[in-house]
């Protein structure tokens, strides 16, 4: 499926949103085009829930519109394309796994094949149980089968890994993946920044209400111009004069960190190999999501 | 259906964490208890047992109503928001009418059930020693009747607390105090009045109006009305006979319905 060809299924521009006198979103404008993933990163506070909870409709807002496919949120029909994964999601305790499924599909007129589903998220052996008997993880992954019901045209995962092993984190980024080769519009809000970094196709970043970045993980960094980090090992003894003649910093008994600006990369790789038999090893580390996050939330706005 | 969604969903939980059976062992007992320990003045009153028990029930059923109406209402809202599973809840089709009265028709049928099972038992036990006529089983119908209109009316209160209470801890505190007031209180002030009154323009024509303006004396007045003979075993046939026959049904009925606006509305302001 080609991606851009398709219009956006979220559209949010302006958004103002105020709690008592403080305003917790300036102005947003973001859209998630269909079968795109997006992260929206920030700090605790930074208004990433508030905005997924006017998405919802759960709270009204003061200024800006939201469409979900030209709708208003909130109505009959963006609650219909709309899925929600909740943070730290909770379901009634008396409960089956099987039974809370079913009361969903209902809701949505949706005949859904709820074995096969709790299945697909690994709940087939506990989807007897009672939701109170289960653990943080089975109730997220609960959560996420709900979001599969009802193939939503738009879903919205807040911290969706909060609470997950290693393993069930790769099952569900697995499962956002397929979500969105289906068309779905993903919008993850997470705290976990090596994860979003491989698995999504655009990062936006929330600042105190504000969104300073958005664009794809490589745009980011060359708008950032953020330096490469070459570390450089030397021959025994050598590394105070390969700091000297690099004007790098020794980190340790046998290494010097330099730091250069990407379009300098070159040069300074070749002034290296220039240096011969006292250079044993080199790594380049090129800015990471966390170095841009740490970029972009930290910059002063004007 | 939506609505048949929330309902049967509702239902699976009052069943599973024992709230039917709970609720329909207490009336039970409570009905039994009263029945046998009425039975003693039939003779002297001259009508059978059955009546008899059928006041002595509904003299029960004023304070059991209400109470486990509200038991069960109170954290219908709270509780989920307080969980944290209403907000997931609301972004589904459902719009909070349909998901209140889903949980409202599931708590009637469990009150109903309870009431039924435990009115009717006793009924049954009533009339099989001490004999029962048509009338007294007409008086039977209607006591459980207007016991389930009555545990509506402070279901849909119950709900409207459980939207406005900031949690459900203070959503039981308030709904302790609605029961209170609506049961105790509201009786022992209109008391205190007529007593201060005497046989004045208060007594005369304003006091039996604010009597049957609260569910709970409706529900009493509307079954001592409708049998001379249970009015004449409670001694309490002179503040129905100053009212009109339709003003005890007409305040038990509107109850609900009002109630039901008044909770819907407040769920309306609910930011999950």
């Amino acid at each position: 499926m080609n991606k851009t060809d398709h219009n956006p299924v979220l559209v949010i521009s302006g958004l103002d949103k105020f709690r008592g006198k403080t305003q917790v979103l300036h102005g947003v404008d973001l859209s998630v085009r269909a079968g795109e993933r997006l992260a929206l990163l920030g700090h605790n506070g930074a208004g990433k829930s508030t905005l997924i909870k006017s998405v919802l409709g759960l709270i009204q807002s003061e200024g800006g519109s939201i469409r979900i496919c030209g709708n208003r949120p909130g109505s009959a029909a963006a609650r219909a394309d709309t899925a929600f994964l909740p943070e730290a999601v909770s379901f009634h305790p008396a409960l089956t796994g099987r039974e809370q499924l079913t009361t969903f599909a209902r809701l949505i007129g949706e005949k859904a094949n709820i074995p096969g589903l709790l299945e697909r998220v690994g709940l087939g052996e506990a989807m007897d149980r009672r939701v109170g008997a289960y653990s943080k993880g089975m109730r997220q992954r609960l959560g996420l089968a709900q979001v599969l019901l009802g193939r939503p045209k738009l879903a919205l995962l807040d911290e969706p890994t909060s609470g997950l092993d290693p393993i069930s984190r790769q099952d569900l980024y697995a499962i956002i993946d397929e979500l969105a080769s289906n068309g779905t519009a993903v919008l993850i809000a997470s705290h976990a920044l090596t994860e979003v970094e491989a698995r999504t196709d655009r990062i936006a970043i929330l600042r105190k209400g504000v969104k300073v970045a958005d664009d794809t993980l490589a745009d980011l960094s060359a708008k950032a111009g953020l330096p490469v980090k070459l570390r450089v090992k030397a021959l025994a003894a050598q590394a105070d004069h390969i700091a000297q003649q690099t004007g790098g910093r020794r980190i340790n008994g046998a290494s010097v960190e330099i730091l250069c600006a990407p379009q300098d990369k070159m040069a300074e790789l070749r002034r290296i190999a220039a240096l011969g038999d006292v250079v044993v090893d080199i790594d380049m580390v090129p800015p990471r999501l966390e170095d841009l996050y740490r970029h972009y939330s930290r910059e002063e706005l004007n | 259906m939506r609505v048949l969604a929330i309902f049967r969903s509702e239902m699976l939980i009052l069943r599973r964490n024992l709230w039917i059976f709970m609720a329909t062992l207490i009336m039970l007992a409570f009905a039994l208890a009263l029945s046998f320990a009425g039975s003693a003045p039939t003779g002297t009153l001259g009508v059978d047992m059955l009546t008899v028990s059928v006041a002595s029930m509904t003299t029960l059923s004023v304070y059991l109503a209400p109470l486990l109406a509200l038991m069960m209402s109170f954290d219908a809202i709270s509780g989920d928001r307080d969980r944290g599973s209403l907000a997931l809840l609301l972004t589904y089709p459902a719009g909070r009418g349909e998901i209140l009265a889903g949980k409202f028709l599931a708590h009637v049928a469990a009150l109903a059930i309870a009431m039924g099972v435990g009115f009717g038992a006793a009924g049954a036990i009533a009339a099989w020693f001490g004999g029962a006529g048509t009338e007294s089983l007409m008086a039977l119908a209607r006591l459980v009747l207007t016991s389930i209109l009555l545990g509506a009316a402070f279901l849909v209160l119950g709900y409207a607390i459980s939207a406005l209470a900031g949690s459900t801890t203070a959503a039981a505190g308030l709904s302790a105090g609605l029961w209170l007031v609506f049961v105790v209180l509201y009786d022992l002030a209109l008391l205190g009045a007529v007593v201060m009154d005497g046989d004045g323009a208060f007594t005369q024509s304003i006091f039996p109006w604010v009597m049957v303006a609260n569910p709970a004396d409706a529900f009493r007045l509307w079954n001592i009305a409708a049998s001379d003979a249970v009015a004449l075993s409670s001694g309490m046939a002179g503040a129905a006979s100053a009212l009109p026959a339709w003003a005890a049904p007409l305040s038990l009925l509107a109850w609900p319905a009002l109630g039901f606006a008044l909770a819907r509305a407040a769920f309306r302001k609910v930011e999950p």
